[in-house]
Parts: C-alpha cells; structure tokens; sequence
C-alpha cells in the first residue's frame, strides 16, 4: 500500500552505490564480473556474471578425436594444465580398458603434483599480493618457473603442456628432466619453509585472513565444494585418497584439513598440500628407480599414437597412426566417470562414447564454475577488501570457471 | 557407516521405490539408474538424507535427437562416507522439457542446472534465478543440442572432399 515511501534501489536518495567489480579489475586476476550493491564498504548483494572467455569446449569435443581433445583440457585451468591432461588420458584409458604399467603412474604422479605444486604457489603468492605483501610471491614464483622448465623438458611446452598421449608419454623423461626434479627437491622445501615463516604468523597477514569468510562444513557440501577449499572447512575428501587412480594407493601422504574455512585455513592446507606433494615426488623417483627405466607407455598400439620416426620407418606404426588419426579404432559404446584431484578440487569427466570417432558427448566438471557460485552469496555483509582476497583464496581460474 | 555394495545400494532403491526406478547397468562400476521426472526428487532426497549421498558432483544433460524422449538430465551424487557414487537419468521428452529442480536439496545445484538450461534448454521448474550463465543472454538457441552446428554450415573452406569429413 505504501510501497512508494520506500526507496528503492534505484531511487536517487538510495544511499546502496553500484560497483562494477570487473570485468577486468587487476585485484581479480581473470576475467571476473560481480556487480555489487555497496552500502559505505560493505557489499549487501553481489551478482556474479560469468562465461566471458567461454569457448565451447563441450561442442569441440564432441567433433574431435580422443587425442585431440587434450589441448582442449589444457585450456581449462590453465595453472596446472598437466592434471587436466591426465585426467583426460585416465578417463579414456578407464573407458578402452588398458592398464597402465606402474612406471607410467609414477610419472604421472610426478607430473600432477607439479602442477598441483605450480598452481598452489600461485595462488598462495597471490594471497600475499592482495594482503599487500609482494615479496613472498616473487620468492616463490622463479620456483613455478622452475616447474615449467620441468615441463618443458617432458613435453617442450610450459603453460598450455599438452603433457602424455592416450597410453602413456609421448617421450621418456631425460637425465635433465630427472636432475631438475631433484634440485626442485632439494631447493624448494627451504624456500617454502621461508615464505611460511614470513605469512603464518605474520601480523598484518593473520589480521587480514583470519576469520575472513569463514564457511561451515555443512555449508561447503551443500554447495559441493572440492578440493582444498573443502579440506579446509574440516572435510578430508580427496578424490587421491578416497578412489585413488594412478596409484595413489602406493603412496604414504596425508590430507591436510583445515577447521573453520576461512581464508587462512585455506592457505595453511595449500601450504601443507605443496609438502604432501614434494613427499609424493620423492616417493616417486625412488619407485621409478626400481621400474624399467625405458617403458613410458603401455603396449596398446592400437590406441597408442606412436612416435613420428616410427610412423615413417615402421610399417605397423604407420597403420596404427593412420586409423588413430582417421579414427577407425574400434572403441566401446559406454559411458564413463572419472574423477582426478585437481589443483582446485575434483575435476570429473563425463565422457559418453558411442564407439564413433569423437565423443558423442563429453563434460567437464569444473571444480572452479562449482566453487565459484557460492562467492556472490558469501560477500554479503563483507567489506570489500575481505571480498577481494576471499577471491583470491578460491582460486578461481577463469579458464576453468568459462570452459 | 561401512561401505555398501552396488547391489546392496539397488536393493535399497529398488525396496524403497520398486518399478519407478530401473537399472541401466554399473558401467566401470557405476551404478546407474533411471527415474521418472515425478518420482526424481523424492529418490534424490531418499539418497541424501537416508543413503548419505550428501556431495552432488554434477548435473548435466545428454541428446538423443533419435529416441521418443530425447533429452536425458543425468545426475552424478556420492557419498563421500561410503564412498561411492551413482548417477540418475530421468529422460523426458522434446515438447516437455521441464524437470523439478534440486536446489532445495543441494544450494550447488542452482548453477548447474542453469548450465544445463544454458546449453540443452532443459527447464527446472522451482529454479529460484534460471538465466542463461555462460552464454549471451539473448541467445536463442541452445547450442549443445545435436542439430546446432559446431560451425557455419555454409563455410566451404573447411570442406574435405578426399574424405569425407
């Protein structure tokens, strides 16, 4: 009846202001649109407007060969390409059936949590950044670029890897490979033994992040979180633990867990989450040592894109890579779920196959796009400044959120 | 809380709720079930509250442009206490797409249906907010449907006579 007393949002006397918080805001690191309702600093109600670096990866894929679709999944969270690439080449492998021999899981074990190390010093490094400290993500940054000069001698790219073939690698680790995974082992823990001594007690650090968005256990799954956002709301789910593919069971690690799920108890799981993985990669060398040094992929030439010199003096090779690329490999009509512990929580892929050439249909469960939406609800009754670095700590890469 | 079988978890659904569900196999391990749109949230909420399948992976749609009821929304729920998973269908048909929506049950269901009214036109009755999320909010069309093309039809350029494709 007396509506019209009221002001309105878009009533000139409102006192709410309208931020734009993105598209391209260099606090968001990606392409992140909020349109916040703001009254002084406190946010009342945000929108999230997503799908801005959307490419279509679903439709792609359904007109491309399994091997070609690896670059697709390169380009989803683009921090740790090399776990996207294996989850991909697990999740067809579960489908054709082929067993791995155990060196391979072991390389790809090795490879995963590099990425998982690369994509955590990120986004611990940036945390710092937007709680005002550069130094520590500087620090820790030349050791993602020691990662990517890991990766490029794997695979001879750094960001976008396209690591491994359907059935293994592509090319055996060489010496240098070996020589730089061991000096990360030997060189990094001191670095990240540093970097935690300079943010987690740090005053200015634990006043900003402490207590900052803090979410339930209860809350996180309702909203099916994953990944360590989840652990550090107190829940161990681990797709590594829980259904370990890649052998994962061989390996002694642990899964830290938070308590309350605030931004600090995010970033204390993803500093612990980068030691678990330095004490995987060791693992790893030490069961690669006792493996046949010269087997990096199954004996599946008939899903096996063999190496070009091969393809050129080998009369076999050359057919297994003509009906590969012409796609007239017999496949099963089926349909799969895999699951892998990304960087960012369970990226899953639902691959629907009707024995064709490409997928009939295949989807990607995007650890990003499902943590995300919870952001815009979060910030409500937050200053502005928690939402910022409470960005920051989800982790949210724009590739992955957008497919 | 001990792990359960795949039989003993259809033998539960199949008590519970007899000939509304049926089996569609376990491929790779996966127990996989159909439903009815009107039988879906009552089974949905019967594995949430009574079978600890609290996490929803994910939900998304499938399209068979060939079948009587072409478009299949498949759900992917675990419980992360026993530690196993199941995936529901329920199909419905081309001049029907609506379906109830699982938010009530799951607040990370809002998304994800709206990814799947985004991209198959699927509609959740009961959505809260059911917009368009990766694409343009104009868009007519809902692009993951078989007969949209990947790319314009009418390109030649791409053509590739020697075979086929």
């Amino acid at each position: 009846m007396h509506n019209h007393l009221l002001i309105t949002d878009n009533d000139p006397q409102s006192e709410l202001s309208t931020l734009n918080l993105g598209p391209t805001h260099p606090a968001t690191h990606g392409v992140f649109q909020n349109v916040l309702q703001l009254d002084g600093e406190r946010i009342v109600s945000g929108v999230s407007t997503i799908g801005y670096i959307h490419r279509a990866f679903e439709k792609i894929a359904e007109h491309r060969p399994f091997y070609q679709i690896t670059p697709l999944t390169d380009r989803l969270n683009y921090c740790s390409s090399p776990i996207n690439n294996m989850g991909w080449h697990m999740t067809v492998e579960k489908m054709l059936g082929i067993e791995m021999p155990k060196r391979v899981d072991y390389m790809r074990v090795i490879v995963m949590e590099l990425a998982r190390i690369a994509d955590h010093i990120v986004c611990n490094g940036v945390l710092g950044v937007d709680t005002g400290a550069f130094t520590g993500f500087l620090y820790m940054m030349q050791w993602r670029e020691h990662i990517y000069e890991i990766y490029e001698e794997i695979c001879g790219s750094r960001l976008t890897t396209n690591i491994g073939r359907i059935g293994g690698f592509e090319r055996n680790f060489n010496q240098i490979a070996f020589d730089k995974i061991r000096k990360l082992l030997t060189d990094f823990p001191p670095v990240l033994r540093e970097f935690e001594a300079l943010f987690n007690r740090n005053r200015i650090f634990v006043d900003r992040t402490k207590d900052v968005a803090p979410v339930t256990a209860e809350t996180a799954l309702s909203y099916s979180w994953s990944g360590p956002i989840l652990r550090a709301t107190g829940v161990d789910y681990d797709v590594r633990a829980q259904e370990p593919y890649s052998s994962y069971q061989d390996f002694d690690f642990e899964v830290p867990v938070g308590t309350n799920g605030d931004v600090y108890n995010r970033f204390l799981v993803r500093n612990e989450e980068m030691w678990q993985s330095l004490r995987m990669i060791e693992q790893a060398l030490d069961k690669i040592s006792k493996e046949d040094p010269n087997i990096f992929h199954a004996p599946v030439p008939e899903f096996y894109l063999p190496p070009k010199e091969e393809v050129y003096n080998n009369m076999e090779a050359l057919i297994y890579h003509f009906k590969i690329v012409m796609g007239e490999i017999d496949t099963p009509t089926t349909e799969v779920y895999h699951a892998v512990e990304g960087a960012n929580g369970e990226l899953g892929f639902y691959l629907v196959n009707d024995g064709g050439r490409s997928p009939y249909r295949l989807h990607f469960r995007r650890p990003s796009f499902i943590n995300y939406q919870m952001y815009a609800p979060m910030s409500r009754g937050m200053v502005l400044s928690d939402a910022i670095i409470n960005m920051s700590s989800l982790n949210v890469i724009a590739g992955e959120l957008d497919a | 809380m001990g792990k359960i079988s795949n039989e003993e978890l259809l033998q539960n659904l199949v008590d519970k709720f007899g000939d509304k569900i049926s089996q569609l196999g376990d491929p790779y391990g996966l127990l996989t079930i159909e439903t009815t749109r009107e039988e879906l949230i009552s089974v949905l909420s019967y594995l949430k509250t009574e079978q600890q399948f609290i996490h929803l992976t994910d939900i998304t749609a499938i399209h068979y442009p060939e079948l009587a009821k072409p478009f299949g929304v498949i759900y992917h729920i675990h419980s992360l206490a026993k530690g196993i998973r199941i995936r529901v269908k329920v199909f419905l048909a081309a001049d029907d797409v609506h379906i109830p929506t699982a938010v009530e049950l799951w607040d990370g269901a809002n998304w994800m249906e709206r990814e799947t009214y985004d991209f198959f036109g699927v509609i959740f009755d009961g959505h809260p907010d059911l917009r368009r999320i990766l694409n343009v909010d104009d868009m007519t069309v809902f692009p993951m449907r078989r007969e949209f093309p990947l790319e314009d039809p009418n390109r030649i350029d791409k053509k590739d006579y020697f075979f086929g494709r």
